[in-house]
């Protein structure tokens, strides 16, 4: 008895005299990152690795439509990082002092596509076909970048396929989704003959068919990344944003169907 | 607890105090909104006193084999997440819907319309009214309905000349419920009708949008759907006050 006592007594002395001396493990600290919904699957992979590589860390992640999280961050909402789909949200955050105009940076570029049931029901096979009467399509709402981008693309595509080609095709308009996977999700579902999202969110809905939109006639996104002023993580929000930005992120975001910028 | 109910609704109150507030209010998309959510929840109504009338008047009087099931069907839409009932309505009516490929093929399109923001509506709101129907017409006394008998009323009149009278005020409420509710509703009609102004965009929905867009109208739609429904609300209150007669 005496001696397991004294066996015990020189464990516990054994572990308290080596517990400082072992690297004090690190605070466990959360990394809300907001991001644009179109970055979903990407920065979930993104957000994976960089918790393997810092194992303290859990990054969480806000996904909705830009400017919903721009009301979120206004409103007070805890962010460490905003990743928008487009200048206009990060512009409005500069201007209300959330983010230091020098700290946004370009993380990637995205382009629109057109996307179909795989069946094909309606028969489209070519951009103009979108402008035939009975044709149900389905878009993102004006509001939500994707879809003013759209709207820009029609713009365009006026120039070479007649001048109400836009009109006609919005008239087709049977939805004003509020989000971009709303928008692939009705597609999928079959329930409407075209949509227009990004390169990106065809990628990760594969049981689609996609017309591509020449580069004239598309409209190019550039999404912003920034860590927030407020962000009580400030290193740790600019590293995550260095590894988005690095080879290894970069690649990661093209696997998911963006360009780099 | 009071407070969480109070102070949102309380601060979205005072953030609507804009010089703007009628421009919002009066916008065309908050106009062409409201006029929607008041056309689809009233029709929605109308169709759940119409057919959720004699369904409640059935399950109150008459011995049914599955009668537990059934009300347990009606009740099931309450509890649900709204999304659920989206996602179920798409799955079944839907272009490629279990039923709706039928549809289709007879040239009937449901998603996206405006039939479909009221059957959203529908499935979410009409429990309402069965659920208090029901309680209504099953609270009457049956020496009543055995004294009608005995002076010669036949079904019909036993029903319009009794049970009528005697539960309008449980119907009205009933109604009203089923009225606010479906004026709310957001999940099931975004998911099953889509959003497009003038067609299936609710008032909830351009609440929802133009939060992500223009603030100034989200609140001031929010502050309109709250007003009425504290008018709604004051009325069924009125309405289940004991006779004072």
């Amino acid at each position: 008895m005496k001696r397991f006592l004294s066996l015990m007594l020189l464990l516990v002395l054994f572990v308290a005299g080596c517990a400082p001396a072992s690297t004090p493990a690190p605070e466990p600290v959360t990394l809300n990152v907001f991001a644009a919904a179109s970055l979903t699957d990407a920065f979930t992979e993104i957000g994976n690795n960089f918790q393997s590589a810092n194992p303290n860390v859990t990054v969480t992640f806000n996904f909705a439509g830009s400017q919903a999280l721009r009301t979120q961050i206004e409103e007070g909402a805890p962010a460490d990082v905003f990743a928008s789909a487009n200048a206009k949200e990060m512009d409005a955050l500069v201007a209300g002092s959330f983010v230091i105009a020098e700290a946004s940076r370009v993380l990637l570029s995205n382009k629109l596509v057109v996307i179909l049931p795989v069946d094909n029901p309606a028969g489209i096979d070519s951009l103009e076909d979108l402008a035939a009467s009975g044709i149900k399509i389905v878009l993102a709402a004006e509001e939500v970048p994707v879809g003013r981008y759209s709207r820009e693309a029609f713009e365009k595509m006026n120039g070479q396929f007649g001048s109400d080609f836009s009109q006609k095709l919005l008239a087709n308009v049977v939805s004003n989704e509020d989000n971009v996977k709303q928008v692939a999700a009705k597609i999928q579902l079959g329930e409407a003959d075209a949509g227009i999202v990004y390169t990106s969110d065809a990628v990760a809905a594969p049981d689609l068919a996609t017309i591509e939109i020449p580069t004239e006639l598309n409209v190019i996104a550039k999404y912003p990344i920034a860590p927030l002023v407020e962000s009580a993580n400030a290193d740790l929000a600019e590293a995550f944003i260095a590894y988005a930005l690095s080879d290894e992120g970069q690649a990661i975001l093209q696997k998911w169907g963006f360009a780099s910028p | 607890m009071l407070g969480l109910f109070l102070l949102p609704l309380l601060s979205v109150f005072i953030r609507s105090i804009d010089p703007q507030f009628f421009n919002y209010a009066f916008s065309e998309q908050a106009l062409s909104a409201l006029k929607l959510s008041l056309i689809t929840s009233t029709i929605t109504t109308i169709c759940a006193i119409l057919f959720g009338t004699p369904l409640a008047y059935i399950l109150a009087n008459w011995k049914l084999k599955y009668k537990p099931w059934i009300e347990l069907l009606i009740d099931l839409p309450i509890v649900l997440p709204p999304s659920v009932a989206g996602l179920a309505l798409l799955i079944a009516f839907g272009r490629r819907g279990l039923f709706g490929s039928y549809l289709n093929l007879v040239g009937v399109s449901l998603p996206f319309t405006t039939v479909a923001v009221v059957m959203a509506q529908m499935f979410v709101a009409a429990p309402l009214y069965i659920r208090s129907a029901r309680v209504g017409f099953t609270g009457i006394d049956r020496q009543l309905e055995e004294a009608a008998n005995v002076e010669g009323a036949n079904r019909w009149q036993l029903f319009r000349e009794v049970m009528l009278p005697l539960t309008s005020k449980t119907l009205l409420s009933g109604a009203i419920l089923t009225w606010t509710r479906a004026l709310g509703e957001f999940g099931a009609t975004i998911l099953f009708a889509g959003n497009l102004q003038g067609v299936t965009q609710t008032m909830p929905m351009a609440i929802y949008l133009g939060f992500e867009r223009n603030l100034g109208v989200a609140l001031a739609l929010t502050v309109m759907l709250t007003l009425a429904s504290i008018v709604l609300l004051l009325s069924t209150r009125w309405l289940e006050k004991p006779n004072c007669d």
